[in-house]
């Protein structure tokens, strides 16, 4: 299980960047099909507000991949650290 | 605790946060008639303006408000923080009911709108947070789950209370209907905002009675209180590691489900299955009403079984069976293979002077009636200029279909399925979100990634879903495709990450 749980934190730090470009790109497209302020406005909320989870995402991968959740906190002490 | 004591305690909580919950949604539910009064398309700043209100509010403030209200409930108190956010959006809700139109104050009027908005959103973001911790903090361990599930039912319900009173009050105007909506839509949309304040005032009144939470206050007795609670929420990996997972592995999932039961299905039942306005609405009136008691039932059985494979069980369902529920909800609608009754086919034609111009308005209602009962009401308005050789070039069409009882039944009971696996979803999530932080950044910690998983990923959802419907045309379904794959991902990071445990101390 151990093995699994950082084997799929490649797979959410490959996800990341894949899911910015996806969304840049069809940003882009969408707004050239139809360049009005509405569009704009969706499209630009959509990039500025998922780029950031997307890197979340990232460093979600990352504490998997560096077994940061093969042992979960038990106390509160454990999260202060 | 006395069982009176924990019974208040949760009153004062969950009517509070219903009637903000109430308070945001009566906004979205009468978007519509504010566009028109407050939001004219003649106007490009106005445009613009109102599709700021609707993205800004929903989907950026409400995570800010989390931060802002998370943080400074971690600093002075649950207590006058959640009391806060509620005078907010209260005050910002009864304003909204009073602000003159485009028409009297220009420009000035869909300004002072998109602000209001953008204050119930920061209140929002702050409310849930508070309630949630306030209500765990005083409940005993083994029944945390069931009485944080009481909160959990408030948003379900101030979806169910502005949508009742949206439609009493539509209904309440004139004796007769039409009039009765004309009114409505002329002033009447203000009376569900101003009767905001008498619910929030009530609200005011009960929470002003609570004390602080005992966890916080002993905190704050013995100075140990955060200092710094954004800091030490999000920049200390202990803590940022649980946060994301808090986020990747159950809110994200929570959220797209909440919304695609709640208000995609609505959504999608009135401009896809072109289902009459009141009839769509009632549909979801009923669905909630009769599963509204299943996230105190999921909440109580959490307490016994653990969070986790609730959650994720709701997650699973709805993956597997949206498109079936949502292909049955379009079948039920589609006349294209139902045996229309000919002869019964009722054409009526309105002919109005427009005074000063010599032209008239003409209005064509035809009815069609099929043999299975359902009923398509199509309603045809152009211009007929006195100008010989004139004619309307895009004369306006609404289609609506009037459901029989039977098939009417049937769309309640799917949605009832589907709200079914919000409860599922959502009534266990405030225990698991308090259980995984500790008291002192537990508002700040919390607040964030709820507020993402449900006011951005959730939120977006029926955008997402009706523009992914408008890229590929070739499939109805398609939107659902959007919900279907984020619950998919957090279903797997929940398998494999998240714990099954309870949290015997949240003391700590």
């Amino acid at each position: 299980m151990n093995a699994i749980k950082r084997f799929a934190g490649i797979l959410w730090i490959i996800l990341g960047p894949v899911a910015i470009f996806y969304l840049i790109k069809t940003a882009a497209e969408e707004i050239a099909k139809k360049p009005v302020i509405d569009t704009k406005i969706q499209w630009i909320v959509f990039v500025v507000i998922f780029i950031p989870i997307a890197i979340g995402l990232m460093i979600f991968g990352w504490y998997a991949l560096k077994n940061e959740y093969h042992h979960l906190p038990e106390s509160s002490k454990d999260v202060e650290d | 605790m006395k069982p009176t004591s924990i019974r208040s305690v949760i009153l004062a909580s969950s009517v509070g946060t219903l009637i903000e919950w109430y308070d945001f949604y009566i906004f979205g539910s009468l978007a519509t008639v504010i566009a028109g009064q407050f939001f004219p398309n003649t106007n490009p700043t106005a445009a613009l303006l109102s599709t700021l209100a609707t993205f800004a509010a929903g989907f950026i403030v409400r995570p800010f408000g989390a931060l802002v209200f998370g943080r400074l409930g971690d600093l002075i108190g649950r207590k006058y923080t959640f009391m806060l956010t509620l005078i907010i959006m209260g005050g910002s809700t009864f304003a909204i009911g009073l602000i003159p139109s485009y028409e009297s104050i220009g420009v000035f009027a869909p300004i002072i709108i998109l602000l209001l908005r953008l204050f119930q959103g920061l209140a929002l973001g702050g409310e849930y947070g508070g309630a949630a911790t306030y209500v765990a903090e005083h409940a005993p361990a083994d029944r945390r789950g069931y009485f944080t599930s009481w909160i959990q039912t408030t948003a379900t319900l101030g979806l169910f209370l502005s949508l009742g009173i949206i439609l009493i009050t539509r209904h309440s105007l004139d004796s007769d209907l039409s009039t009765s909506i004309s009114k409505f839509n002329d002033w009447g949309w203000r009376i569900p905002f101003l009767v905001s304040i008498v619910l929030v005032g009530v609200s005011i009144y009960i929470r002003l009675k609570m004390k602080e939470s005992p966890l916080f206050a002993k905190l704050k007795n013995e100075g140990k209180t955060s200092v710094n609670p954004l800091k030490e929420s999000f920049a200390h990996k202990g803590n940022l590691k649980m946060v994301l997972l808090a986020l990747f592995g159950a809110t994200m999932g929570q959220g797209v489900v909440w919304y695609t039961g709640q208000f995609y299905a609505q959504s999608f039942i009135e401009n896809v299955c072109k289902i009459d306005f009141e009839q769509s609405r009632t549909i979801l009136i009923w669905a909630i009403l009769f599963a509204t008691p299943f996230f105190v039932v999921f909440g109580k059985w959490s307490d016994k079984v653990g969070r986790k494979w609730i959650m994720l069980t709701g997650m699973f369902l709805a993956i597997v069976t949206y498109r079936p529920l949502f292909d049955q909800l379009f079948s039920i609608s589609d006349t294209t293979n139902k045996k229309e009754l000919i002869t019964r086919k009722e054409i009526n034609t309105k002919l109005i002077p427009i005074s000063n111009t010599g032209n008239t308005l003409r209005t064509v209602t035809s009815t069609r009636h099929y043999q299975e009962g359902i009923r398509l009401i199509e309603v045809k308005s152009d211009t007929l200029y006195a100008e010989p050789g004139k004619v309307s070039l895009n004369p306006d069409i609404k289609t609506s279909k009037l459901l029989n009882d039977e098939d009417y039944r049937m769309m309640i009971i799917i949605v009832f399925v589907m709200i079914l696996y919000v409860t599922m979803v959502y009534g266990p999530i405030a225990a698991f979100l308090v259980e995984l932080f500790p008291t002192k950044i537990r508002y700040t910690s919390m607040s964030l990634p709820y507020h993402i998983g449900n006011g951005v990923f959730g939120g977006l959802t029926p955008f997402i879903a009706t523009l992914l419907t408008t890229i590929y045309t070739g499939d109805k379904l398609v939107g659902l495709y959007y919900p279907i794959v984020i619950a998919a991902v957090c279903l797997v990071i929940g398998i494999l990450y998240v714990s099954n445990k309870i949290d015997p101390n949240v003391n700590d």
